[in-house]
């Protein structure tokens, strides 16, 4: 689960700058929008699609649902089962991986332009007339479980899971997508004809493409392509609070390294001071960048080999998270560091200098993060669900710019809380007590 | 849906026809070889140097110190301060890291392409100019310690493949893993590391790749400005390894773990790999591996094994020929609930006689082949997997022709080929067969219901 959070938060501060990307909004006859970047240089397309609501709009007792659900999207429809239809989409050279996070369902495509028609006829097979055979259930469901249990032994899923447990309680953000062995046990195919009903639906759809397609095919594409979807899904889930406050809590587990994981309330991505955090936040915890924890943490005392920290903005909970993992023996001393430096950064903010290497490094590092049709299409979709307008290539790098030294230091001071700091440890670590 | 289960295996499929107009190659008088991949869609640029050095050319009892070294390389010169080069970097809006394997170690950065200038300029300074002090290695050997610790120790994944690894090379040092053991990596000394620096960092044992919106000539203007001027060693010496010698007898091994809730199988044969100019019999296996275990829907092991029977719940087939020495072919059977290892792997070796015995199914191999073309005009897509696959090929000493051809080559495999090769690999006694289990005795794994 914060594995998805993480790559929902790159999204959306992940965007263009590059004058050479023209983003047009195109509406299909048949009314749906998409946005488009014709790239005529290479004979593909890539596509991105996104559902709205994802895993959190699983009904009532029926977590996992969407999940898996979701798993067998490619796992037969139509006429043709499981193994057909895979040798057809093998048969083109297309790719389509289906995948769900909290806050959507995602899709994403690639297809050759030579047999574009095709590729799109079996895609709309997937998304509107999935068989759900007995047989793919039990396959994937069989996955799943498997994938629920390894979970359950892997240190950095305990971890996760237990930090989302403890801060969303009963909300979906509280509970692993894939749902529990029990939950997942009892599901049966009218669950996930539900479920499918629940979140493939037009109301909450948003798509990009990129690559060797015009405005009109791409229209005429997409009215293919969602033909026969329902109008409407499921209610969106409704707003999460985010219940950790300040502590310690360690998972007793067996392994040589502790995992943590840790964090607090985070800030509103529509939030006028909402730069100012992610380029505090660069400074302070950029796993990537030469942030104060990397160089406190890791290159000063050699206690671990990564850590960072993220903004992490959902569509019903906005936290400040980070990891970090180190042996049993040093782990309490890493958390030491990390509690001073979150004071520090609250009491003395940063730098200039420091705020200038960010903004530096997130100006430039903006356009690199065009290169190529997928990541192109991935980047756009993620704008769309943010709300962002097609212009914001061009001003990102400008609301970057006008972050001041005040902006940011006063923004360190209101967001870097060590009150409200939590800590969930998965290991043995020494010399560590627990708040719980 | 199994994706994470599909991290286990990974094969190399194609490459560019495409590269004919827009791949470019050359070398320095020092003897550093150049190669430029342009691709003109985005002002940005993709700068690496590959060493022809890795883990298995280090000296016997110094396992790990390749990939020391490496972590090191950040930590300054008589220029540039300790962490400076990272920061230089971020400076350009730039990222950079690095990477180390058996047969190369690599160091990269991507950035706009107007800042080609200053990377290569870093990059040459550190190649000959490294300046260290015990204060500065010791934490960084505590950081190579942890990550050995969070990405092997706490994994027993990763324990079970060092330990099948181990099991597979008695003499080459493939068996040895690339982030070292744990108590060689522990006594590593700064003067180890500069030691192997001094022999193996050098311009007569790099490459140098620049992908992205170049051009040739100015590509060699600068490498002619930077990197001309370093001396080369002309000490180095030819790699020579220890070679492996036949396995006459079959290697069996079981890791029990209380931290595995999946247990599954993984075989692998002792295989050739991709030569230069001679790289048909690594074709051969790259399009069997396809074939046994590419798509879990259609391949041959997913069929028999998840479909027909659901005796598992994944399959797979690897085999990555862009290795100095032997290499391996290898295979997965994470086995469905209920059932045991024995009887998974029971099903696993009928299936592969059938193969042997019934053939190639024309169909698939014919849509197999049609994705080694499309994989052609993807790859165009990212530029900087094809960088590196380019520096791959050439630290492996393949050729840029072997690259170019290595498509076409894989066209041409007959369904006769995959099968006498299936017949002549796919023996036990050329095998490690490892089996990795939870807590108990492992064979069965009951779901609640």
């Amino acid at each position: 689960m914060i594995r998805a959070m993480f790559a929902a938060a790159f999204s959306l501060v992940a965007l263009p700058a590059l004058a050479a990307v023209e983003i047009q909004e195109v509406t299909s006859p048949g009314g749906i929008d998409a946005w488009l970047v014709e790239e005529h240089s290479i004979p593909f397309v890539a596509l991105e699609i996104r559902f709205q609501g994802g895993a959190s709009l699983d009904a009532e007792g029926k977590r996992g649902a969407i999940n898996l659900m979701t798993g067998l999207l490619e796992e037969g429809a139509g006429d043709r089962d499981a193994q057909e239809f895979a040798a057809e989409v093998e048969g083109l050279a297309a790719s389509f991986s289906f995948d769900v996070y909290d806050d959507a369902l995602s899709v994403s495509a690639r297809f050759l332009t030579e047999n574009r028609d095709e590729a799109v006829t079996l895609l709309h097979e997937a998304l509107t007339e999935p068989r759900f055979d007995e047989g793919a259930i039990e396959r994937v469901r069989s996955q799943v479980l498997s994938i629920i249990q390894s979970d359950a032994t892997d240190p950095s899923s305990i971890a996760s899971q237990t930090f989302d447990g403890l801060a969303y309680g009963a909300h979906p953000y509280g509970s692993d997508t894939s749902g529990t062995v029990e939950s997942v046990s009892a599901l049966t195919r009218d669950d996930l004809i539900e479920a499918h009903g629940r979140v493939l639906a037009k109301d909450r759809l948003f798509v990009s493409a990129v690559g060797d397609i015009t405005p009109d095919e791409l229209g005429e594409m997409l009215d293919s392509l969602f033909d026969g979807l329902p109008a409407e899904g499921a209610p969106m889930p409704p707003s999460a609070t985010f219940e950790l406050g300040q502590g310690v809590t360690v998972v007793d587990f067996d392994t040589p390294q502790s995992v943590v994981r840790f964090g607090q309330p985070g800030i509103d991505r529509d939030s006028p001071d909402f730069f100012a955090a992610y380029v505090v936040n660069q400074v302070f915890g950029d796993q990537s960048f030469g942030s104060r924890l990397m160089r406190e943490v890791r290159e000063k005392r050699g206690l671990t080999y990564g850590i960072g920290t993220y903004l992490v903005n959902q569509d019903y909970s906005d936290t400040l998270l980070g990891q970090v993992a180190s042996g049993n023996e040093s782990v309490a001393e890493a958390i030491d560091v990390v509690r001073d430096e979150w004071a520090r950064l609250s009491e003395e903010g940063v730098t200039e200098a420091e705020l200038e290497a960010a903004k530096t490094y997130l100006t430039g590092a903006y356009p690199l993060r065009f290169d190529g049709n997928g990541p192109i299409a991935r980047i756009l979709v993620g704008m769309q669900m943010e709300g962002l307008p097609p212009s914001y290539v061009n001003t990102r790098n400008d609301i970057v710019e006008a972050v001041t030294l005040e902006d940011a230091n006063r923004v360190a001071a209101e967001l870097w809380d060590p009150e409200s700091l939590h800590f969930v440890v998965v290991g043995q670590p020494e010399g560590l007590s627990a708040t719980n | 849906m199994i994706r994470r289960l599909a991290a286990l295996a990974a094969t190399c499929l194609a490459l560019p026809a495409w590269a004919d107009d827009h791949v470019t190659t050359f070398a320095l008088e020092n003897g550093m070889e150049v190669v430029v991949i342009e691709d003109h869609r985005a002002p940005v640029v993709v700068h690496m140097v590959w060493y022809r050095v890795g883990s298995a050319d280090e000296p016997a009892g110094k396992s790990g110190i390749a990939h020391y070294l490496e972590h090191l390389m950040f930590k300054g010169t008589d220029d540039v301060a300790p962490g400076e080069f990272s920061d230089l970097v971020a400076a350009q809006g730039g990222t950079d890291n690095a990477f180390t394997s058996y047969d190369y170690t690599g160091y990269f950065q991507r950035v706009a392409a107007d800042r080609l200038d200053l990377m290569m300029e870093l990059e040459a300074d550190r190649m000959r100019g490294l300046a260290l002090t015990e204060e500065l290695a010791l934490p960084e050997r505590a950081v190579v310690l942890e990550e050995r610790t969070q990405r092997t120790d706490s994994d027993p994944g990763s324990v079970f493949s060092e330990q099948r690894t181990a099991a597979q090379y008695l003499a080459h040092p493939y068996g040895i893993p690339v982030i070292g053991w744990r108590h060689e990596i522990a006594e590593l000394t700064l003067d180890d590391a500069l030691g192997f620096y001094r022999e193996n960092y050098a311009p007569n044992n790099a490459i140098v790749v620049v992908a992205g919106d170049v051009q040739p000539d100015e590509v060699r203007a600068l490498a002619e400005e930077h990197y001309g001027p370093l001396e080369p060693n002309p000490e180095l010496e030819p790699r020579a390894r220890p070679q492996e010698p036949p396995q006459l007898v079959e290697r069996r091994m079981t890791y029990s773990d209380p931290r595995v809730a999946q247990p599954y199988i993984v075989r692998t044969y002792l295989a050739p790999e991709r030569d230069p100019g001679d790289q048909r019999e690594a074709a051969v296996l790259t399009m069997l591996s396809e074939l046994l275990g590419g798509s879990s829907a259609t391949s041959w092991l997913g069929r028999q094994l998840q479909f027909d029977e659901p005796l598992a719940i994944y399959t797979s087939a690897f085999y990555n020929g862009l290795s100095v020495d032997d290499t391996t072919f290898g295979l997965t059977v994470v086995p469905a609930p209920g059932v045991a290892l024995d009887e998974a792997e029971a099903a696993l070796d009928e299936a592969l006689a059938r193969f042997v015995e019934e053939g190639v199914d024309a169909e698939q191999f014919e849509r197999i082949k049609m994705q080694v073309r499309a994989a052609d005009i993807y790859s165009r897509d990212d530029v900087s997997a094809l960088a590196r696959r380019y520096g791959q090929a050439l630290t492996v000493g393949l050729a840029v022709d072997d690259v170019e051809a290595w498509p076409e080559i894989l066209q041409s495999v007959t369904e006769e080929e995959v099968i006498a090769a299936a017949r002549t690999l796919l023996d036990r006694s050329n095998a490690v067969t490892g089996w990795l289990t939870g807590p108990e005795d492992g064979d069965i794994q009951e779901v609640t219901q």
